[in-house]
């Protein structure tokens, strides 16, 4: 790629948890860089230390030992106001429980990011969240509710919401945890797109299937990077739904193909 | 952050939990409207009284009899007049501070009327008079100085003298015996209604005090002679002229005074910071009421914070910091009980107009009350809310994402 510096660049990175006189090694030494435009899947079983990996890359936690730099700032150190902000600024979450505020309109929740921007740069929040929705295909569906939408669809305002603020780098948790096989399909579609628009993406997931959408796997086990690979049969999202569409026989239109012509 | 989008957020989340919200306002609109009521009682009483003590005449000073002794008993005050219708004559000419004078010389008499008849008190006193008890007359006119010069025997009735002597006719210009003595009524005082100790003030007939000393009483010493300054402001000042006038009339040298000067002020400040402690008990009392709601409030917004958690880590996770939360439910908190505090005055208002309806009592609430309740109302919010919006705010993002 370019010469740009890397997204993400974590070295020696060790996370202990002190519980009453014990110490828990979370993570015991991690190494990973990942550059512009990638999309990796960080794999793991329950335990392995990924969803620590994932809260320091997420700026929701910082380092015991080692330095963590995302998009050339360096992270561990920083003070609380500091990663609230670096987070508004640089990242955008998608959960698996989509983490959306109940009672309140898609528009709004995606919105919200905005609300809380510090750099004092004048924006219409309004239609900046309103142009996200439509990214993700929501256009039509501004007002709803969480309560109004599908599993598939609150995914995709939560992405809307992750996407509003132009992050540099997308984080996934189990994106896919809640949602059945079809729609697990439609989100990698989504992603996949997202990415070949240039935006880098770090999946967390279990889940192999879904890992195999990625373009790089790492695989985590007891706090340390075991294996670290170039997936060498890509699977392509938008063609898995066709295939899915033709084997139910029905030809007809399948609504996730809106969202692969959408921006 | 800006300050709108603050607000913004807040009065959503209030907005978003109707019920909530309604049952946490009830305790400050409660609250504030108790405070509200009982100072429209308390302060509707002390005017009331106020309004009763001017009711017995505006500044007015009354000089009474000193104490006598008798052998080294003292007799108290009122035992041995030595004022004289002098006194009262040297007061008017050489007071400075006050042109209004009247010596009251007072007496029991049976009033008839032909077949009609009332015992009544008959009251000597000057052309003055009317003017220092604040008292005109609803019919005829008040008997004149040449009235006075010339001890005529003419007489003005109280309302309910006239009401009892003449209870179908006018009594204006009619003719009464007053003991054996005939007199003319000249005119009737209007009602004037009980005075502060209950007396009825319209049972009482007035006439010159020279025709009452000469004609009914016989005395020459008078019991009272009333004083009304020209202000209220120069009270003091007029009281201690009376005094000093007093003293040299009567040549005392430095010796004690053989009178006694009182004013009305006394006996009105002594009343009405009786009720002023009465109302500033019930107002206290009325804001335990407020407290207990600020305290509901706390209560809320920390089940509300709890309830919230998943909200708050979302809100972190997507950028907000602390301080953000911790504004935002402060705010929520202020917003809440300041609403409260506003519905809580249409209560307090309503609840005070509707038990002057009811019970008659006088109620008036002064706009200080109104905006130290809403400014209360709003600080209750901000100290019972604090400590539920900083826990909120020093909650880890992490956990708070992870909460069910």
């Amino acid at each position: 790629m370019t010469t740009q510096q890397p997204v993400i660049e974590i070295s020696a990175v060790q996370k202990v948890y002190v519980m009453g006189s014990n110490k828990v090694f979370a993570l015991r030494g991690v190494d990973l860089t990942v550059e512009r435009g990638e999309m990796i899947a960080v794999m793991g079983a329950s335990g392995s230390g990924k969803s620590t990996l994932m809260n320091i890359l997420g700026c929701l936690d910082v380092p015991t030992v080692g330095s963590y730099s995302l998009d050339g700032i360096r992270v561990d150190g920083m003070s609380r106001n500091a990663l609230a902000d670096l987070r508004n600024a640089k990242l955008g979450f998608v959960f698996q429980g989509f983490n959306l505020l109940a009672r309140t309109s898609a528009i709004d929740n995606v919105e919200l990011p905005l609300l809380y921007d510090r750099s004092g740069q004048k924006r219409d929040t309004r239609k900046l969240a309103a142009e996200s929705l439509d990214r993700v295909g929501l256009g039509d569906r501004l007002d709803h509710q969480p309560s109004e939408l599908s599993g598939g669809q609150q995914q995709r305002v939560a992405i809307a919401r992750a996407l509003v603020t132009q992050p540099t780098l997308l984080l996934a948790d189990e994106p896919t945890g809640n949602l059945d096989s079809r729609t697990t399909v439609e989100m990698m579609a989504l992603f996949q797109e997202l990415n070949d628009q240039g935006i880098t993406i770090v999946l967390v997931t279990h889940e192999p299937d879904v890992a195999q959408y990625a373009k790089r796997i790492v695989d985590v086990r007891d706090g340390r990077i075991i294996r670290d690979h170039p997936v060498v049969d890509r699977r392509c999202a938008a063609d898995d739904l066709r295939d899915l569409d033709a084997a139910r026989g029905s030809g007809d239109a399948a609504p996730s193909d809106s969202l692969v012509e959408a921006a | 952050m800006k300050q709108s989008t603050l607000m913004k957020i807040a009065t959503t989340s209030i907005l978003k939990n109707k019920l909530r919200t309604l049952l946490t306002m009830l305790g400050i609109v409660i609250g504030v409207g108790a405070v509200i009521v009982m100072v429209a009682i308390g302060n509707g009483a002390q005017s009331q009284i106020k309004q009763q003590i001017g009711g017995l005449g505006t500044n007015l000073i009354v000089v009474m009899p000193g104490a006598s002794q008798q052998g080294g008993a003292n007799r108290g005050a009122g035992s041995y007049s030595r004022l004289t219708v002098d006194d009262a004559k040297l007061l008017k000419q050489n007071g400075t501070l006050f042109s209004l004078v009247s010596p009251v010389v007072n007496t029991r008499s049976q009033v008839i009327n032909g077949q009609l008849n009332w015992q009544t008190t008959i009251y000597g006193v000057s052309t003055d008079y009317p003017d220092i008890r604040n008292w005109t007359t609803s019919s005829g006119s008040f008997f004149g100085d040449d009235d006075v010069a010339a001890s005529r025997k003419v007489a003005v009735l109280g309302q309910t003298v006239a009401s009892n002597l003449f209870p179908n006719s006018n009594p204006i210009g009619a003719q009464v015996r007053i003991g054996s003595e005939p007199f003319t009524v000249v005119g009737v005082m209007e009602a004037k209604g009980q005075n502060a100790g209950g007396q009825d003030q319209d049972d009482a007939v007035l006439v010159p005090y020279t025709t009452a000393q000469t004609r009914l009483s016989g005395f020459v010493r008078i019991p009272q002679i009333l004083v009304s300054t020209d202000s209220a402001d120069q009270m003091t000042a007029a009281q201690e002229e009376v005094s000093s006038i007093m003293r040299d009339a009567h040549r005392l040298n430095g010796g004690p005074d053989d009178f006694t000067v009182r004013n009305q002020t006394e006996i009105a400040d002594a009343m009405s910071s009786t009720t002023k402690v009465m109302s500033g008990l019930l107002a206290a009392i009325a804001s335990i009421s407020l407290v207990v709601g600020g305290i509901g409030i706390m209560n809320i917004m920390l089940v509300s914070v709890t309830e919230r958690t998943r909200e708050i880590g979302i809100r972190m996770a997507i950028g907000a910091r602390g301080s953000d939360v911790l504004t935002q439910f402060l705010v929520e908190a202020i917003v809440m009980s300041l609403l409260g505090g506003v519905i809580g005055l249409g209560v307090g208002f309503g609840g005070a107009a509707l038990l002057g309806h009811f019970t008659g009592w006088a109620t008036s609430t002064p706009m200080s009350a109104v905006a130290i309740a809403v400014g209360f109302s709003g600080a209750v919010g901000m100290f019972f809310g604090y400590y539920p919006a900083r826990k909120a705010a020093s909650l880890n993002p992490i956990q708070a994402l992870r909460y069910e």
